[in-house]
């Protein structure tokens, strides 16, 4: 069997730049809602022993305490996590008592980051991201760094490196959506799920365009497009297995690891798919179309 | 015997050995086993209990701001700070309390287990902390003194010591126990010199009511000593090695009941220890000022254990997913993949054990992330190698082809997440840190799996025999 993918190149860029669109519009209009551990604050995770109060009667029991914005949120059966601005221990006592109060309870958590240490981690954040684009872009010139015709090898850099912000934007325009309709924030663990899918999307494009290269070494030129569908018939089946067993576990742990590492999870699940789509749908593609229109000029 | 064979019966012996070592209590069943039917005395298997990380043992992590404005030596002010605040959180009697400078100026304070978190955050922060112990009566030290001695005997042994039943007392001095007199009641000191030796002395003022408390505690311990402690340690060095540590104790024998709140210390010291002592006492301060923590992070016990509890499950259903997905799709070779797999887990828990390594929410993430990248370089072997076997190649050269073809996009591939990995720890959070120390440790091991172990295992099992069986692979 073989599959002509790059004929229906249009389709695929269609798809993907409604994505990308999408995403992007989500990302402006809505932004993104950091944790506390980026932007400074309180979260506590309490559980009621007998009845949970309703919010309302709970933000009404710390009203005193001047905390600021109080964003109460329901978990499970009986819990819920309160936000608020940052607080000393002793406040925070206080606050557990007038908890008590209302309904009994029991803090599950409580968590302080002060202002200062959530700028601190803003920063590293910031740098992490600058130096693993770098590393990347870097690691792609490396891999690449053999000249081959008839395409040049930078081209391969560019191409999976707009692959590569593909699968960055998309998990992003999700967590977006999502922290504006459910209050999911971006955490650490996220984070670290989006620079880890930095990586794994650039190893798919990587596998493929080796493959380009070898094609194109063992059987000479030919028709560059034939070429490139019969590379993506070899790797295709290697891509759907990887993905589909680094898929089984984060599934297996979004649905049954808990709430910490629920939104990792999901994270990893939807860059680790963009990032193997793109690297058939959108970074194999591209080439040959790229191709195409630099002959043609 | 080939090569080969010789390298397949080091690898089972290897998995076995590290199984074991993750998974003792089998063997430690037979063993029991066997010494109730023989009355033999075998030792069950050496083990080692994982570190869990505070997210999922419970307890408090604080991170305080020392304030270095006005210090000359800022690294040397640190180390003092940190020296302190040590001895002070070795008093909670937690298992293994953390204290780590963080970047110039910040203290980590990891406190597992803790329950009392204010009062833990109230003696990091306090004063200096002065306290007068009592001698405890021979009935109160024995319990203390055999607790201790069990303790022992389970470290010795290696046993995990937080399992014995109030294991806990063994950390109390079996000897003096505290009084309610402390430093809170002290008004001032100040170093004075002895009339006939022209010894400096220490002269400790009481208040109100820490001079009636002072005097009860004289009046009832007539005759005996009373031990008087700074920050866990003795006041003074007495035993004149140049520095205050365990080895010191100062425990004056009371001579008669002291009235009127004013106590001496004396002993052998210079005018300028005395001097540095006064005037911790007096001002309070440590160090360097650090205030109260900028950030703090408590998680409850239950909160840990079930985090655990569920991340273990995922990692356990994720596990059997993938190796059911090898075996439908690659059958002989996936099987063996399989194999290798779970040596791999076995070898990289065993890891974690050894060095040992503190798992975190986030590591088992990153462990439960490798164990499903983990095949991929399996898959990108089996793919080659099938297609060498569709050209017509022989088993054994179609192995040593998959292998060899594969080889510079597996390397590639994890070239790159160790990159990234080595990005991500540059974050100081414990949470990245943990996530991609266990990520590239999986990776590493991985690799070593797919590579080699895979590999013999193939070589082992596939042999001409096979031929005919070749719908198996």
């Amino acid at each position: 069997m073989n599959f002509h993918f790059t004929r229906y190149s249009k389709i695929y860029y269609a798809f993907s730049g409604i994505l990308i669109v999408a995403a992007l519009a989500s990302l402006i209009v809505y932004g993104l809602k950091f944790g506390i551990e980026f932007t400074g604050g309180s979260n506590m995770e309490v559980a009621f022993t007998q009845t949970r109060p309703s919010n309302e009667v709970i933000s009404k029991a710390l009203a005193s305490f001047n905390l600021g914005e109080i964003t109460v949120q329901p978990t499970g059966a009986d819990g819920a996590v309160l936000k608020f601005k940052g607080v000393d221990e002793a406040t925070h006592q206080s606050i557990l008592t007038a908890l008590n109060a209302v309904s009994l309870v029991q803090e599950k958590g409580f968590q302080f980051i002060g202002p200062s240490v959530g700028q601190d981690l803003k920063n590293k954040t910031e740098i992490a991201i600058v130096l693993a684009l770098l590393a990347i872009t870097i690691y792609i010139a490396f891999a690449f760094r053999k000249v081959s015709r008839p395409v040049a090898s930078w081209k391969y850099g560019v191409t999976s490196l707009i692959a590569l912000f593909h699968d960055i934007l998309i998990p992003l325009g999700v967590f977006s959506l999502l922290g504006h309709f459910y209050h999911v924030e971006i955490t650490i663990p996220i984070i670290a799920a989006l620079l880890t899918i930095l990586g794994f999307s650039v190893h798919d494009t990587i596998v493929i365009f080796d493959r380009i290269r070898e094609n194109i070494m063992r059987r000479g030129m030919g028709e560059f497009a034939d070429t490139v569908d019969l590379s993506l018939n070899q790797t295709v089946g290697r891509s759907i297995s990887t993905v589909f067993t680094v898929l089984l576990v984060m599934f297996s742990l979004f649905f049954f690891g808990g709430e910490t590492l629920k939104y990792f999870s999901l994270a990893l699940i939807i860059g680790i798919t963009s990032g193997a789509y793109s690297s058939i749908f959108i970074a194999s593609p591209l080439l040959v179309s790229w191709q195409k229109w630099s002959e043609r000029g | 015997m080939q090569q080969k064979y010789w390298i397949f019966l080091v690898i089972i012996i290897l998995a076995l050995l590290a199984g074991n070592f993750v998974y003792p209590n089998y063997i430690d069943k037979g063993v029991d086993f066997v010494n109730a039917k023989l009355s033999w005395h075998l030792p069950h298997l050496w083990s080692k209990p994982y570190v869990l990380g505070l997210d999922l043992q419970g307890g408090v992590n604080l991170v305080y701001q020392a304030d270095l404005s006005t210090v000359q030596d800022k690294s040397g002010a640190m180390s003092g700070l940190r020296d302190v605040i040590e001895r002070r959180v070795n008093m909670f009697g937690v298992s293994e309390p953390v204290v780590q400078i963080q970047g110039s100026d910040r203290l980590l304070v990891e406190l597992p287990g803790v329950k009392d978190v204010k009062q833990a955050i109230d003696m990091i922060g306090q004063t200096p902390y002065l306290e007068f112990d009592e001698q405890r009566t021979e009935a109160e030290s024995k319990p203390i003194l055999d607790k201790i001695k069990e303790v022992q005997a389970a470290q010795e042994k290696g046993q995990d010591i937080t399992k014995i039943k109030d294991w806990q007392l063994a950390l109390q001095n079996p000897y003096f126990k505290p009084t309610d007199l402390t430093g809170k009641y002290l008004s001032k000191a100040t170093v004075v010199f002895d009339q006939t030796t022209y010894k400096p002395q220490i002269q400790l003022v009481f208040n109100g009511d820490g001079a009636k408390l002072f005097e009860d505690v004289t009046g009832r311990n007539v005759g005996k000593s009373l031990e008087i402690l700074l920050d866990g340690f003795s006041i003074i060095d007495t035993n004149g090695d140049g520095k205050i540590d365990a080895n010191d104790a100062y425990a004056p024998v009371i001579q008669q009941k002291i009235t009127g709140g004013t106590a001496v210390i004396t002993g052998n010291m210079s005018a300028f220890t005395a001097n540095s002592i006064a005037s911790r006492l007096n001002s309070g301060a440590l160090p360097v000022k650090i205030g109260s923590p900028i950030s703090q992070e408590t998680v409850g016990p239950t909160l840990g254990s079930v985090s655990l509890q569920k991340s273990l499950w995922a990692g356990i259903l994720g596990l059997a997913a993938v190796i059911l997905f090898m075996v439908i799709f690659y059958r002989l070779p996936g099987l063996l993949a399989s194999i290798a797999l779970l040596i791999y887990v076995a070898i990289t828990l065993a890891i974690f054990k050894l060095v040992p390594v503190t798992l975190t929410l986030a590591g088992i993430g990153g462990f439960i992330l490798s164990i499903g990248m983990a095949v991929d370089a399996n898959i990108l072997i089996f793919a080659r190698m099938k297609e060498e076997i569709k050209q017509g190649k022989a088993l054994d050269v179609a192995i040593r082809e998959g292998f060899g073809r594969a080889w510079p996009s597996i390397r590639d591939s994890n070239l790159n997440s160790l990159i990234v990995c080595a990005i991500l720890f540059i974050f100081s959070t414990s949470f990245i840190k943990g996530f991609a120390l266990t990520l590239s440790l999986g990776i590493v091991v991985s690799l070593f799996s797919a590579i080699f172990i895979t590999r013999i295992l193939l070589m082992v099992f596939i042999g001409p025999k096979l031929e005919k069986l070749k719908w198996l692979l």
